[in-house]
This record gives structure tokens, C-alpha cells and sequence, in this order.
């Protein structure tokens, strides 16, 4: 590894002794031989295993649930359903007051996607459990169910979740985050050339080798440990007490080793069950993901839409960018709301152009709920940024990375969402990557800096 | 659910244990017997988190029926350092950055030092196969690889 220690010289103190230096972790020592303890190294007597009853309708209404053959079955010791979970409808955001809670804990008259959970079974062994759930009949009228963004945004599209009352999250900005800066018609109107483009993906999913899940002990005090795999063990701890309407001083969560997340594991999914087994059975409770739940029923990235319009000068200006973007919720909010937000703001990417429009959906449809996954908001928004930049260049026949230094923001540039450019470096990146690619860029641009004087 | 009688030997202690015909080897090792360095990924043979070494033979615990071990010789990532000192492929893993999350690493190991223990100098080509069914999600395998070749060198040094 080198070490290039002449970038910003002058502004910053030589005191990096610890970067490129070889560092052992602290966790590696317990990973090699064994001896890290993930949440299903712990094991309790009289654990009981739990295993979900989940809808195979993407869209239905619940006419009935018939639970008495699985009640009946050899080793099961409770089955749970919707009017067992003290609060059932929850939403995880709503911690930092972004509501409404629109998601239940186990599904209450209605599914509204394959996968949801709907009844919970807890049986002295995983197989017990299985054979249980497999027992439970729920009788379903099927619904019309909606899987596209923008058929989900038409009128009359079958609406999703009752909770928001329309197929799509509504901001304080209303039916989608804004961003406003300059006069983007204006810009388009003095552009040389206009490209509009449009960009889709799919939902991804994380497939972390150690799937969700977690392991509860009640303790003699009235307390429950829950050992959990969780990314996020506040929001996790602070719902859970939400949904359970217990004291946070009841819940006790140990975690912080997790057998790969990548974000997969923000949401709140398995733990308030699991508590709630454990305490109207007085028994040891675990809950994990076969490999199956993993890759169908946790949150994938969101699947979206990116539609670009930029205009463009002959000396490789942008002037004008115009983004409608669409993050695909799946049925419930979970984190997808913050998600499309923080879309709103970087769809201008790193570049500094004076007109922007932006306008980001965050849409409901009967798919699996999405939710974090590594830059979630932004990754999907960065593929498509960065080949549109690549199709202007080519556009104007002009060097893509020639292209990129000319738009690059610098230092004291006001953003489009009115955040001014900070230690932006993306130029000094840019000069590195073209001597380490060797794509050599004309002199002027390697003379370049994010500093601009007198800023 | 009947109960049958298994007997093996686990990183070198005799284990006896009745389990429910048709538990894994991996249940009862994590389970029963309360190692729990083999890990369950995906309990359908295709992660590789849960490999052991059973006779010398690299296997998938999930895969394995305990009652068909009878007798066997098991070896685990949990007995492979020797009073406290860490075996080279341990000491490699360390050295060399190849763990992230760790959730793969047990396994990794065992696959890896199955080939050491039959090919003592491998190319990287050969490294790559005998990993080649361990997953790492984390997606380190660029490390991984280079503390299996690390370990062979320190081998065959300490041979030399």
C-alpha cells in the first residue's frame, strides 16, 4: 500500500502513524479458533423452537385461522397469533417520529405479501414446530396485488397498505422529497444537447452465511436476555419494548457479533416474537431463519427506477438535471421511507450543477419489504449516475474522466439540497485514479485542486 | 423418537451421547457435545460453514448423519491449537487478515487443512479448489487464499 502523504500537506497534521500499518483485530483471535460466540452458539435447557406460519398469497384478506390441529400436535407448547402481541402494529422508524406504524408483528386480518408472518408456533424441537405450522389452516380471499412502481402510482391500482391510505410514503413535502435548486427549465432551454434516460433495478439480497435470528432466556427477575444477531440493537431493544409494552428495563439484548449483516439485519423482525414466546412460556425461545426465510422473507435492497434528464454544454458543462426516482417499498415502510430521502439528496451525485429538479417516491407494493443493504438510497442511484455520465461524455465526444473533472465539486460549492461542499478531495481521487489507471487526463486538469482560493 | 447410542472421538477426548436417529453430526456437536466451532449456514450442504474433518476426510457436518460416525475420528477448529499455541493455519488466518465477520472461518480452516495435511507446498490454483465449496459472504477470499499459502510456507520453513 502507498501512502500519499503531499494531498492537503499544509492543512492537515502529519500524525497518521496508524494508517498503513498492519493492526490485528481484536474479534479475529476468537474467529480462528472457534471461540466467538454468535448468537446460536447459545444453547438453554427447555429451549423451545419457533416457526413462522407464513402467507403464500401476495395480497389477501384473512377469513380465518383454524390453529387447533397444530395445537393438538405432539411437543408443540404455544401457538401465538395477532391479538397475543400487546402492540401488533408497529413501524421501526418511528423512533425518530417518522410514522405511521403501518407493519404487524403477525398479520391481522390481512397479508400483503408472500412470506408474511401470520402465526407463531413454539414447539419443544425445530422439527415439532415445522410439522405444527404445517397444521395451521388459515382460510384466505385472494386480492388483486400490485408489483410495479408506477402501476402502483396509478389511480385505481389496488392499494397496498390501508395504514397510509395511498401507494406511496407521504413527506411533510407531500407525495415525494423534493429538491429544488436554480432554474432547471431555464438550464435545459441553454443547454447544447438534453439526454433522458432511464435505469432499473432489482431487489438484492444480502445472503449473509449466518441467516437472522435470535435466542431468548426469561431470568429469574421477571428480565429477558435476548442474544441477537441485530445490526441495530437500540432501534431493536426500543421497539421491542414498543411492541411488547414492557419497561426497556425488562429487556436485557447482548449482540454486536454478527455473522455477516451488510445491512440485512436492521430491521426488527425476530426478536419481539421470540421475547414474547418466552414469556407466556417461562421457557427458553429460539428463533432463526432457515437458509429459505433468508433469501424470500428478509428485506432486500429495494428494487428502483432512476429516470435522468440532464442538459449538457459542448465544453462539457452540465447545466440543468432533472431525477424522478422510485424506491420500491415492497409492502411495508421499514427503513425505505429515509431510503428514497436520502436519494433526494445525492442524486445531483458529486458533481456541481446549478439547475436541479429532484423528486423521489417511496412507493408501496405487495413485494417483500425492503430495507437497508450498504448505501442503501444512493448505490442504485450511483450506477445509474455514473453510466449516465459516461453516455453525456460520449455524447459530446469528450473524455469521460475529462468530463468528470470539469463537473467535479470543490470545496465552497453550494449543493443542490443547500449543503456547501466540504473536504470534497474528489479531484485528488480523480488525479490519483488516472496515474494508477494510467488513462492520462490533460495537464489542466492534473493541476487542478478542491481548494478553491479565496473560498 | 427413538434414541441411538453414538461414540467418537472429538479433537482426541472420547464422546458418547444417545441422540434422536437422524440428528446431524452438527446438532450433535453443537447441540449436545457444545462445540460450537462448526456453524450452521444453510443445512443443506452448500456453504461449507460447517465442515469437519472425519477420518481425515474434509465432510459437511450438516450432511452427516452422528449415527453414522461411530467410532470416528473428528477433528473441529476448536481442537486445533495445541496448549494454547495456535496452529499455523490459525496463526496465518491472523496474520494475513483473512477473517471479517468469522462466521465462515472455522470452516475455511478445516477445508484448508485438509489440503495442507496431503499437499504440503500447493499452488494458489490448488488452494482456490479446496476452498472452492467454503462460502465467504464477506467476499475476503483474496486473504483467505493468501493465509493458506502463508501457512505452507511457515510449514515447510519450520520443516526445513
Amino acid at each position: 500500500m502507498e501512502l500519499r502523504k503531499d494531498y492537503f500537506a499544509d492543512v492537515r497534521k502529519d500524525g497518521l502513524h496508524e494508517i498503513g500499518q498492519p493492526r490485528p483485530r481484536l474479534d479475529s483471535p476468537g474467529h480462528v479458533t472457534g471461540k466467538t460466540a454468535y448468537f446460536a452458539d447459545r444453547n438453554f435447557p427447555g429451549m423451545l423452537h419457533l416457526k413462522m406460519v407464513r402467507s403464500p398469497h401476495h395480497h389477501a384478506r384473512i377469513r380465518s385461522i383454524d390453529a387447533s390441529e397444530a395445537e393438538k400436535h405432539p411437543g408443540v407448547v404455544r401457538v401465538l397469533t395477532a391479538k397475543d402481541v400487546p402492540h401488533n402494529v408497529y413501524t421501526i422508524l418511528i423512533l425518530i417520529q417518522i410514522g405511521p406504524e403501518d407493519e404487524t408483528v403477525l398479520a391481522d386480518g390481512k397479508v400483503r405479501w408472500k412470506g408474511e408472518a401470520v402465526v407463531a408456533v413454539l414447539a419443544e424441537t425445530e422439527r415439532a414446530a415445522q410439522e405444527a405450522a404445517a397444521k395451521v389452516k388459515v382460510d384466505y380471499e385472494v386480492l388483486p396485488a400490485v408489483f410495479d412502481m408506477e402501476e402502483a402510482l396509478k389511480p385505481g391500482a389496488p392499494l397496498v397498505n390501508e395504514y397510509h391510505g395511498q401507494n406511496y410514503y407521504l413527506y411533510d413535502s407531500g407525495e415525494c422529497r423534493k429538491v429544488r435548486f436554480g432554474d432547471v427549465e431555464a438550464g435545459f432551454a441553454q443547454a447544447d444537447h438534453i439526454l433522458e434516460q432511464s435505469y432499473q433495478s432489482s431487489p438484492i439480497e444480502h445472503a449473509p452465511t449466518e441467516t437472522t435470528g435470535c435466542v431468548v432466556a426469561p431470568e429469574g427477575n421477571d428480565r429477558f436476555t435476548c442474544y441477537t444477531n441485530t445490526q441495530a440493537m437500540f432501534f431493536t431493544l426500543d421497539n421491542t419494548s414498543i411492541i411488547l409494552q414492557m419497561p426497556g428495563s425488562k429487556l436485557h439484548f447482548v449482540g454486536g457479533t454478527v455473522g455477516g449483516g451488510f445491512g440485512g439485519k436492521v430491521d426488527v423482525i425476530v426478536e419481539p416474537i421470540a421475547i414474547l414466546g418466552a414469556k407466556l412460556t417461562g421457557r427458553p425461545v429460539c428463533f432463526i431463519y432457515s437458509r429459505e426465510e433468508e433469501m424470500q422473507i428478509s428485506s432486500p435492497r429495494a428494487a428502483e427506477k432512476v429516470v435522468i434528464k440532464d442538459g449538457v454544454m459542448k465544453d462539457g458543462r452540465i447545466v440543468a438535471r432533472k431525477v424522478t426516482g422510485y424506491t420500491d417499498a415492497g409492502a411495508y415502510s421499514r427503513h425505505s421511507p429515509y431510503g428514497a430521502q436520502k436519494g433526494a439528496a445525492h442524486y445531483p451525485g458529486p458533481y456541481t450543477i446549478p439547475n436541479v429538479w429532484i423528486d423521489t417516491y417511496c412507493v408501496y407494493t405487495n413485494r417483500t419489504p425492503s430495507s437497508a443493504m450498504r448505501g442503501f438510497g444512493v448505490t442504485i442511484g450511483d450506477f445509474a449516475l455514473e453510466v449516465q455520465m459516461d453516455k453525456l461524455a460520449r455524447l459530446i465526444g469528450m473524455d469521460p474522466l475529462e468530463f468528470r473533472f470539469i463537473n467535479a465539486y470543490r470545496d465552497g460549492d453550494m449543493k443542490a439540497h443547500r449543503q456547501p461542499t466540504e473536504g470534497a478531495a474528489l479531484i485528488e481521487c480523480m488525479q490519483e485514479a488516472s496515474r494508477a489507471a494510467n488513462w492520462p487526463v490533460a495537464e489542466k486538469y492534473m493541476a487542478m485542486s478542491s481548494y478553491r482560493k479565496g473560498v | 423418537m427413538a434414541k441411538v447410542p453414538v461414540q467418537f472421538t472429538l479433537n482426541g477426548s472420547e464422546k458418547a451421547e444417545f441422540v434422536e436417529s437422524g440428528t446431524t453430526l452438527l446438532n450433535a456437536l453443537r447441540d449436545k457435545i457444545g462445540d460450537t466451532s462448526p456453524k450452521g449456514g444453510c443445512h443443506q450442504g452448500t456453504c461449507g460453514a460447517c465442515s469437519v474433518i472425519i477420518d481425515g476426510e474434509l465432510r459437511l457436518s450438516c450432511l452427516t448423519l452422528a449415527e453414522t460416525c461411530g467410532g470416528a475420528d473428528i477433528r473441529t477448529t476448536a481442537g486445533l491449537a495445541e496448549g494454547g499455541v495456535l496452529h499455523p493455519l490459525q496463526r496465518a488466518f491472523l496474520d494475513a487478515f483473512a477473517t471479517q465477520c468469522g462466521f465462515c472461518t472455522p470452516g475455511m480452516i478445516m477445508a484448508a487443512k485438509v489440503l495442507l495435511d496431503r499437499t504440503p507446498n500447493p499452488s494458489r490454483e490448488d488452494v482456490v479448489e479446496a476452498l472452492s465449496g467454503n462460502i465467504c459472504r464477506c467476499t475476503g477470499y483474496e486473504p483467505i487464499i493468501q493465509a493458506v499459502l502463508l501457512a505452507a510456507r511457515a510449514n515447510s520453513q519450520n520443516a526445513a
